[in-house]
């Protein structure tokens, strides 16, 4: 019920909205629950477990019951919390776990059977037989129980994350975060200001008090518009700090867009619907406030039962009363302003039931001292409660029950890097322990102090603080006047009595769950939760951990502080997969690496593979060709035949000079290159520090102190890491600097009997075996440009690798591809250049996989004698040169089925296809169109000693099982007379 | 006789303009990389100061002027933006031409900040990241090195292979901050 003249969004613009498909008016301001109340609805979901109605209980982030649906298909919110979720023009939200609708619930009868559900029910009930548990009762149990759901569609909305510096972030715009902030603000320090409603001054929207004179609300916006001109203050409304992290760094999810229409946020209109910040802060300071919390008694749970706190906050920010006839049911002095403040506002009140005898006496109602509310009444709203006092029990009628069992310090961010906090007896609180996050001080309500004089002052002490340790200085606080009431409250966690009284709203935990849980000899708090599930929704136990644990305590003997706590770990409030992942969908998942002739493979209808970051072409289908294999047979033919032209400018190119650059060569890999010739090219072998191989390649002598290094495409991240480490760590003292060119050059294989030819009249040198004999390199003039000639090989052929800036690398590939064309020859992908290198028994990282040596791959007379090198010690460890490990051989298929493939397994024929009788494995497959048949490498037990045996190869995938012929790696030209010719 | 054309990294990419702020490519002509061998760190500054007249940058800085610019590019290395280096550094320090290694934009325009507090986890507001500093940070999922060159203006590079990942990922951060207001 909306009330005339009371609320801070007096004449704010109507607006329509739809709960359940029912179309209703609220005010602009106000959230989803206050919108609903205005409207007389309380009934707003069905709890989690027994489908028990359930009204809102709140007004913050705290919410367990009133969750909704927002949304459907790939645009659905599930758990929207209706407290937060602010009006808008068209919105429309609908009630969660209820079918058909939430006022006759199917799942509802669960609640009948409520004996049979107690703590450890499905722990007891659903352990046989143990092959159900996956396939029957999990989904039977995740379908009768739960939240909202998810659509299954793809999300619609864009996230985004951003990164925020500050001096001191302060966390929380009531009294105690306001005042903190001005006092920091106004010395000068870089400030951001956290709040995660929607509107900052906290409590003081919600109370009727005066600071200075004013109205809180008042005395807040005028502090807000000074914090707003100051250049050095930021503020960050509907900004929920979720964590605290390592070194000051904070996580917090804005919600950007959840208050306007759906379309501002949809792909394409680009306005994030939430943003994940990590916020690095010098300082921060808590001013978290505190949650009220509930009292346990018989079916406290009823539509119409709420906090006291959240009643004032209705009544007094929106203008909204949830009853006609109230009642309040509290064991401390300041609920009492609930009863004052609707009384006030001439509401009636009912009765104000008080568990303690000295309870004041503020108004012209009735107030029962020393009584408790044992029960309640209604269906899908309460109707009347019961009163147990002295007197006996007496009924009294009502619609709305504001409780309060006294308030939870928000401690939660103090907790998140392992602190527990500390039971204080005269609060009857969890409060923060000192230091617990280091850089963070704490004030007001979070630390225990609940006044508003003592939030005020606590602000401004804390900013105090920080201001010294930031080394600014500050003018003497300026606190204005405020209400200093003492905190008077006396214990009350839960009524006893038969029946179910309520501790986790949200899990439907209750006192009989955490007795039981304490009888079965869970007597651990960390146990207890798991057992009971309490605290384990989403609203992580905000409102049940402290009386949960405060009825554990009582059931087993003993105190709060000797029970314990559970702790805190972030998120504060749920945080949305999309906001975490924000922008790594689609394009943004990970960088794409193109390589210049991209766009004329592209032109070329070429397949496109990606090979980590980079794309590279697979292979260039011709007219005619259906099948990639024809592609990849005919573009090995015209490499073997003619020409072939191959971009390969992905692998790793380190450039590396200095005076000591040859022995820092010598050092990494396990062959010599301070002895090679300038104007020379090696292979060489890399070993990791533990001994095996992490690559190869062909390092070049550009000059006396310069080479430069190639490495695999894939491990040339890996290698220059190695190569800092070497030079960082190891030896420091070396005269080296190298760093990578591989994006500077475009390079590109040009192989084939008629390669010599093709160059012969792009370059401006004279090519021929003398200028460029085999393994030879150095500066050549592309068509004018200057650029690098190799005469190195990986197919076997007489090749080279031509190189020039980027720039040109285009333009070089479709003249060489010109050129090759009118030769017989053309372009050749990643799928012939892996054949090519099979048939000449050349390895990639498909061979180099972390687990093999170079013994292994027949390269053990690569590894020096003469000079130390990385991972030389480790190399020589037994068993790392024995001869019954696998090793590489070649593999040519004998039997019927000419197949081989990669990954297969290889038997010795006769024994059973069993793990134990595993003789090794194919590493690289391929169909060679040079010889006429499948080829194969693989590490194969004893294997170089195995030569001309058949094995047998099963592939469990594929289906192939088959027999091979041992054959050696090198399947083609094994003098390699090609390739030096 | 056929001649071999040139193709910059971002061509066809940008220009974009988005809510007052504008992406372009900047053609910075020759870059390399000036790391100075063992103990040559002075003697280099002040052949860099004689030949180009800029001093050896300083962690996180860049020294020089618009055309002319020496960046600091990691441990003791610095990318020498413009000119071609003079013969004479190469006494002092290794040179490795990277005129065509990297990928080289330009954001201006209000809210450069804010688009970049999108996709750089590191303070670049002008209180604390000036004109002349610089930083080799991640952009997004990308190393990158970030220049401001002006009040609302930065130089951004990442290698040039990624050069379309960049414009993708600056555009995006750009459109939602256009799209905040």
């Amino acid at each position: 019920m909306r009330l005339p003249g009371k609320g801070l969004n007096q004449g704010a613009k109507p607006i329509t909205f739809g709960f359940n498909g029912r179309h209703m008016m609220g005010l602009e301001g106000d959230t989803l629950a206050s919108a609903l109340l205005a409207n007389d609805v309380h009934l707003m979901g069905r709890s989690f477990k027994y489908h028990r109605p359930r009204g809102v209980l709140t007004a913050g982030s705290e919410e367990p019951n009133a969750l909704v649906t927002v949304g459907t298909g790939g645009e659905q919110d599930p758990n929207i919390r209706a407290t937060q979720q602010e009006l808008f023009e068209g919105l429309e939200a609908r009630s969660q776990n209820c079918w058909p609708s939430v006022e006759r619930d199917v799942m509802a009868v669960n609640d009948l059977a409520a004996p049979f559900f107690g703590a450890g029910f499905y722990y007891k009930t659903f352990m046989w037989p143990a092959a159900f548990w996956e396939k029957v009762y999990e989904p039977m149990i995740r379908n009768a129980a739960g939240l909202g759901a998810l659509s299954g569609e793809a999300d619609r909305d864009t996230y985004e994350k951003a990164f925020a510096f500050c001096d001191v972030l302060v966390i929380g715009s009531g009294p105690a975060g306001l005042m903190a902030a001005l006092t920091a603000g106004r010395a000068g320090a870089d400030v951001i200001l956290a709040e995660e409603d929607s509107r900052m001054g906290g409590r003081l929207l919600a109370e009727r008090e005066e600071i200075g004179g004013k109205p809180g609300h008042e005395w807040a916006a005028e502090v807000l518009a000074e914090l707003e001109a100051m250049d050095n203050v930021r503020l960050m409304t509907r900004t929920a700090i979720t964590g605290a992290y390592d070194q000051g760094t904070y996580g917090a999810l804005e919600r950007v867009s959840h208050h306007l229409p759906r379309r501002h946020s949809l792909k394409g209109s680009h306005l994030p619907r939430e943003c994940f910040w990590r916020i690095a802060a010098k300082h921060a300071v808590l001013a978290a406030g505190a949650i009220e919390r509930p009292v346990a008694f018989r079916n406290n749970d009823r539509p119409g039962i709420m906090m006291a706190g959240a009643v004032r906050a209705y009544l007094n920010r929106w203008g909204v009363a949830p009853g006609e006839r109230v009642t309040l049911f509290a064991n401390n002095d300041q609920a009492h302003r609930t009863a004052r403040d609707l009384h006030e506002a001439g509401v009636h009140i009912a009765a104000v039931i008080d568990s303690r005898h000295d309870a004041p006496v503020d108004g012209p109602y009735q107030v029962i001292k020393g009584a408790q509310v044992c029960g309640s009444a209604g269906r899908q709203r309460i109707e009347s409660i019961t009163v147990r006092s002295v007197k006996g029990e007496e009924k009294i009628q009502t619609d709305c029950l504001a409780m309060s069992g006294g308030w939870n310090p928000s401690v939660h961010l103090t907790c998140h890097l392992n602190s527990r906090p500390q039971w204080n007896r005269e609060a009857l609180a969890f409060v923060p322990t000192e230091g617990a996050v280091p850089g963070m001080v704490t004030a007001g309500a979070c630390n225990g102090t609940f006044s508003t004089a003592g939030a005020l002052r606590e602000g401004a002490e804390a900013a105090g603080k920080v201001l010294e340790a930031l080394g600014l200085k500050s003018a003497a606080a300026d606190l204005p006047d405020a209400e200093d009431d003492p905190y008077r409250i006396a214990a009350l966690w839960a009524v006893p009595g038969k029946g179910r009284a309520w501790l986790d709203f949200q899990n439907d935990v209750t006192v009989k769950d955490v007795k039981q849980a304490a009888v079965e000899n869970f007597r651990s708090v960390e146990h207890m939760k798991r057992y009971t599930t309490q605290g384990m929704a989403t609203d992580q136990g905000k409102n049940s951990n402290v009386a949960a644990l405060a009825v554990l305590a009582d059931a087993t003997g003993r105190t709060i502080p000797e029970t314990g706590t559970t702790t805190f770990r972030p998120p504060f409030v749920p945080v949305s997969l999309g906001a975490m992942g924000a922008g790594a969908t689609d394009e943004g998942f990970k960088p794409q690496r193109f390589l210049t002739s991209h766009g004329e493979s592209d032109n070329r209808g070429a397949h496109q593979l990606e090979v980590g970051l980079w794309y590279r072409a697979a292979y260039f289908p011709k007219p005619g060709e259906t099948n990639w294999r024809q592609s990849c047979d005919r573009e090995v033919t015209l490499v073997r035949k003619a020409v072939g032209i191959c971009d390969v400018s992905t692998l790793g190119k380190i450039d590396i000079q200095g005076a000591d650059a040859g022995k820092f060569l010598d050092f990494l890999y396990t062959n010599t290159f301070s002895t090679l010739k300038v104007g020379k090219v090696r292979y060489g072998l890399m070993l990791r520090e533990d001994g095996f191989v992490m690559d190869d390649g062909t390092t070049a002598r550009l000059g006396e102190n310069h080479y430069v290094m190639t490495t695999t495409t894939a491990a040339a991240g890996q290698v220059m890491a190695h190569m800092e480490f070497v030079s960082q760590a190891l030896y420091p003292e070396w005269d080296v600097r190298f760093t990578s060119v591989t994006e500077q050059w475009a390079q590109f294989a040009v192989a084939g009997p008629k390669s010599q030819e093709l160059l012969n009249g792009l370059l401006d040198e004279e090519v021929n075996g003398e200028t460029w004999p085999f393994m030879g390199c150095g500066e050549a003039t592309v068509l004018g440009v200057k650029g690098r000639l190799f005469r190195i090989s990986f197919s076997g052929e007489h090749a080279y690798e031509v190189a020039v800036p980027a720039r040109y690398g285009e333009a070089l590939f479709r003249e060489l591809l010109k050129r090759a064309e009118a030769m017989g020859g053309g372009a050749y992908g990643m799928e012939a250049l892996n054949v090519l290198r099979i048939e000449k028994g050349l390895i990639t990282h498909a061979e180099i996989n972390g687990t093999v040596t170079a013994f292994d791959l027949g390269l053990q007379g690569m590894m020096s004698k003469k000079k130390a090198f990385l991972g030389q010690a480790m190399s020589t460890r037994e068993g790392l040169m024995a001869e019954d490990r696998m090793r590489m051989v070649g593999l040519k298929p004998v039997g019927a089925a000419k197949e081989i493939t990669a990954g297969a397994h290889l038997f010795t024929p006769g024994d059973p296809v069993e793990r134990i009788y595993d003789q090794g494995y194919v590493t690289s497959a391929g169909y060679s169109p040079t010889l006429g048949h499948p080829i194969g490498l693989a590490f194969l037990k004893e294997g170089p000693d195995r030569i001309g045996e058949t094995v047998r190869l099963v592939d469990h995938m594929r289906g192939v099982d088959t027999l091979c012929e041992v054959v050696s790696p090198v399947f083609f030209d094994p003098e390699g007379g090609r390739a030096r010719g | 006789m056929a001649e071999l054309i040139a193709k910059s990294p971002c061509e066809g990419l940008v220009p974009a303009t988005i809510g007052g702020m504008s992406l372009t490519e900047e053609h910075p002509g020759a870059m390399w990389a000036v790391a100075p061998f063992k103990g040559q760190q002075d003697k280099l500054s002040k052949a860099l100061e004689a030949a180009h007249g800029m001093a050896f940058p300083a962690p996180n800085r860049a020294t020089g002027k618009a055309g002319s610019r020496a960046v600091w590019f990691g441990r003791d290395m610095a990318l020498l933006m413009g000119p071609a280096p003079d013969a004479k550094l190469a006494k002092h320090a290794a040179l490795t031409d990277q005129s065509d290694a990297w990928a080289v934009v330009k954001l201006e325009g209000k809210g450069a900040e804010e688009v970049l507090a999108r996709l750089v986890p590191v303070d670049l507001r002008n209180q604390t990241f000036k004109r002349g500093h610089t930083v080799r940070a991640e952009l997004k999922h990308m190393m990158a090195s970030v220049t401001r060159t002006g009040p609302q203006a930065f130089q951004i590079m990442v290698f040039r292979s990624m050069a379309k990942t960049l414009v993708h990922d600056l555009k995006t951060a750009m459109e939602a901050v256009a799209a905040r207001g």
